[in-house]
């Protein structure tokens, strides 16, 4: 004690202090401060990526901060499920306004969907991407299937069709056939509701639910069309134009060969 | 031959029992055939009807399909009849078609997938009663449709005409009611559709679906009672309605086309046996062949996907057999009118289309005949068809009317149209709302036109011959194509057809003043008039001679080598 209090005029005694002092506000705040890790710096960068783009396609129709404007809605909580399915599956960005936005080519790799998807949810959380295991039949049992097959007649069927081949709706609108969407984003669609669609929320449609569904999509669509060739799968209006073709059209052709075989040719 | 009757003399030499004496010359013959005769006298039947004559054309089998898919409906419905049951009981599925595992549903649906995937060919014979159901109502359709534009309904085939507008409603209702037996989601669906067909009867509508479902839709006792209808009450009225269009038929004997040698008092043709025994009996099995192709490569009605019925779901893309199509795309069309008058709901959106429709195409069917001879004042029978051009007005009218059913049809697929053609829904109903009442119109105004086209064609082809293709240049320089004549047959079948002149207003009075009943009265003269007065007047028998004896009239008249040429090089 007698050392530091004998020296506590010392000319370099200021300086020496001050200089402890910084040292322990920076030790403390580099402590008790947010950790600037390597990720971090990645995901700022995947931000800074995702604005980029978002200026650049999105902006025109959803506002420079994702506000909205009479050409497209806001963006603001739409979380990046409902981002991940719009631009994926290639509905966004859009060509141009219709009555509904057809799926197309995606024009954006995963990466650029992921760095728009972390932008946008910089206003604002939503539903987040599903983990695989939240969307993925794996080990679903034969009756669980089945009753997602209930799930889908009760809910689904209305709009999209028996088995998910698509129907139509009214003004141009039309639920898309479900044939070749791949189980992740079924459940994104369910979840967030994108255009004509309402929300199927976890309340409703649990994530077993949601599971058994896509289980019993996936098997509908991978079954045989037993009884023989589809014809088009379009029900009874299929039926009836083929019965017309094949049945009235082939017979008559028969029929006009069994006239002209007389007992004796004419 | 049967034993000669007693000789009876008043004294009776002996009252001892004689037997018949059997004459050798009498006897039919041996063996099976002989001894049925004996004893059911075949012999005597079919001396009568194995050699009545039919005539041949090939629109003359379509009927036969009808028939033909008829039986094959009968053969069919009796195997799944083996295993279906009628009932609306709920149990858990539990057959081998993993997708319904365990899912609760009626045992009528539950024994129909069973039939589709646990019975031996259950699924072939399933989709070949479908398929035939489906051609049994086309052909019947399309068989309707020859008669038409042919005029056989006119006398004396009338009541014919109405037996077939009855087998034509019943078959609509055999249809529909095996479609709902499996009791699927789509079928419930149809179910559910004549529901409210039956609630928007005025009125009574409530109290209707109250007796037919036993309560409110769909209770549980809707497809046991359809069951009935299906393979008892439809089936036995429809074999019944046959027997007597055929027995019809050859009373009547069969109409047949015109041409050389037919007139109205002979049929030309060949004998029922042996020609139209193995032609009919090759047709028949034909026509089983093409429906066992049809059931065995092309998937119909596959109730598996579809699920069992449950009055709160419903799917997209829910569609009748084709042959209600028209009313399902009656009713999609129509704007949403409906009316409440003291208390009653008055639903004009269903019940104008819905019942209206039905009502209206078998109303018209079923007077058309009476109508025509109406119009024509024709009271002679016919044997000899009609050349369609020959009836420009009726042609125009069933082009018409077939123009309005497929719209109705297209209504009714509206929504398959829609997705598969990347169209709007909304765009294609209100499209249809104005076609349905334009395009018939447009139908008939073009039909009519075609068929005077086609009389001029031939009344020009009577006078002037036919084109030779042969162009000659006279020593003016001017061009002309010389023209060959056409045979006497040919001049035969385009002259024998009867021209009615329009009705004209008949006197209102007698000569002395006295007021008579006015037979024809101006409206249905005026009427008359729009029917007939299209018809190109074909040339009189004078005509022809004159046209005939300066040979061909234009250009110059060929030499007779000539045209022996050409017609060896047509005839090519």
């Amino acid at each position: 004690m007698n050392f530091l209090s004998k020296r506590r005029r010392h000319a370099a005694a200021r300086p020496l202090l001050l200089l402890v002092a910084l040292l322990m506000v920076g030790v403390g705040y580099s402590v008790v401060s947010p950790q600037q890790t390597s990720a971090d710096t990645e995901m700022s960068q995947q931000v800074e990526e995702g604005k980029a783009l978002f200026n650049v396609t999105c902006s025109s129709c959803h506002g420079l901060n994702g506000e909205g404007t009479t050409q497209g809605p806001s963006l603001i909580g739409v979380g990046t499920a409902s981002v991940n399915f719009q631009v994926a599956t290639g509905r966004m960005p859009a060509a141009r306004p219709e009555a509904q936005i057809p799926a197309r080519t995606p024009l954006y790799s995963d990466a650029q969907v992921d760095a728009l998807a972390a932008y946008i949810s910089t206003w604002g959380a939503g539903v987040d991407v599903p983990k695989e295991s939240q969307y993925s039949p794996e080990g679903l049992s034969a009756e669980e299937i089945a009753r997602g097959g209930a799930l889908f007649r009760a809910n689904c069927s209305a709009c999209h069709g028996i088995i998910g081949n698509g129907g139509a709706l009214p003004d141009g609108k039309y639920a898309p056939s479900l044939v070749e969407t791949p189980n992740i984003h079924i459940w994104q669609a369910m979840r967030t509701g994108p255009q004509q669609m309402p929300v199927f929320s976890k309340d409703v449609i649990t994530d077993d639910d949601a599971r058994e569904v896509i289980g019993y999509l996936n098997k509908a669509h991978a079954q045989p069309t037993f009884g023989g060739l589809g014809m088009g799968e379009n029900g009874p209006v299929s039926e009836g134009f083929w019965v017309f073709i094949f049945g009235i059209g082939g017979l008559a052709v028969i029929a006009t060969w069994i006239a002209k075989k007389g007992a004796r040719a004419r | 031959m049967m034993a000669k009757p007693t000789i009876i003399t008043e004294t009776s030499p002996a009252l001892e029992a004689e037997e018949a004496p059997t004459d050798p010359k009498s006897m039919p013959g041996a063996g099976a055939l002989g001894w049925a005769d004996d004893r059911l006298g075949l012999a005597k039947l079919g001396r009568a009807n194995l050699r009545k004559v039919f005539p041949d054309h090939w629109s003359f089998l379509l009927g036969e399909i009808a028939l033909y898919s008829f039986i094959i409906l009968l053969l069919t419905g009796v195997f799944l009849t083996i295993w279906y049951k009628p009932s609306m009981a709920e149990l858990e599925y539990a057959g081998s078609y993993q997708l319904m595992k365990g899912i609760p549903m009626s045992e009528a649906l539950s024994s129909t997938l069973h039939i589709s995937f646990d019975v031996r060919g259950g699924l072939l014979v399933r989709q070949i009663h479908h398929w035939a159901a489906l051609l049994f109502v086309a052909a019947a359709f399309v068989h309707m449709l020859r008669v038409f534009f042919t005029g056989a309904f006119r006398k004396p085939r009338e009541v014919n005409w109405l037996i077939g507008v009855g087998l034509l409603s019943m078959s609509l209702i055999a249809g529909f009611a095996g479609y709902s037996l499996p009791d699927d989601l789509l079928s419930g669906t149809g179910l559910r559709f004549v529901d409210g067909l039956i609630r928007s009867i005025p009125i009574i509508g409530t109290w209707a679906e109250f007796f037919v479902f036993g309560g409110e839709f769909p209770g549980d006792i809707v497809i046991p009672r359809l069951y009935m209808v299906h393979i008892l009450l439809v089936p036995g009225l429809l074999l019944g309605l046959i027997s007597a269009h055929l027995a019809l038929v050859v009373y009547h004997k069969h109409t047949q086309y015109p041409g050389p040698g037919r007139t109205e008092n002979n049929v030309v043709g060949y004998p029922l046996f042996p020609v139209y025994m193995a032609k009919a009996g090759g047709f028949f099995f034909i026509v089983f062949g093409v429906l066992v192709l049809m059931g065995g490569l092309f998937q119909i009605n596959p109730v598996w996907l579809y699920g069992p019925y449950d009055p709160s779901k419903i799917t997209a893309g829910s569609q009748p057999d084709w042959y209600m199509g028209f009313v399902e795309g009656a009713i999609r069309i129509i704007p949403n009118w409906e009316s409440h008058i003291l208390g009653t709901t008055w639903s004009w959106n269903v019940f104008v289309p819905g019942l209206g429709m039905m009502g209206l195409l078998f109303g018209l069917l079923a007077a058309w005949p009476f109508v025509e001879a109406w119009l024509t004042g024709d009271k002679r029978e016919h044997h000899v068809l009609d050349r369609p051009r020959n009836a420009p007005t009726r042609t125009a009218l069933g082009v018409a009317g077939i123009v309005a059913f497929s719209l109705f049809m297209i209504g009714g697929g509206n929504d398959i149209i829609a997705t598969r053609f990347h169209l709007s829904l909304t765009a294609i109903t209100l499209f249809l709302r104005a076609a349905i009442f334009v395009l018939p119109v447009v139908a008939f105004l073009i039909t009519r036109r075609v068929c005077i086209g086609l009389q001029r064609a031939d009344r020009e082809r009577l006078l002037h011959g036919s084109e030779s293709g042969v162009i000659s240049r006279a020593p003016d320089g001017g061009y002309s194509e010389p023209h060959l004549p056409i045979s006497r047959d040919e001049q035969f079948l385009l002259t024998q057809h009867l021209q009615h002149a329009p009705l004209e207003i008949s006197p209102r009075a007698d000569e002395s003043g006295i007021r008579i009943k006015q037979e024809v009265k101006p409206m249905r003269a005026r009427l008359s008039r729009w029917f007939l007065r299209h018809d190109v007047v074909k040339p009189t028998a004078v005509e022809l001679e004159e046209a005939a004896s300066h040979g061909a009239v234009e250009g110059r008249e060929l030499e007779a080598e000539e045209i022996r040429a050409l017609e060896e090089s047509s005839n090519r």
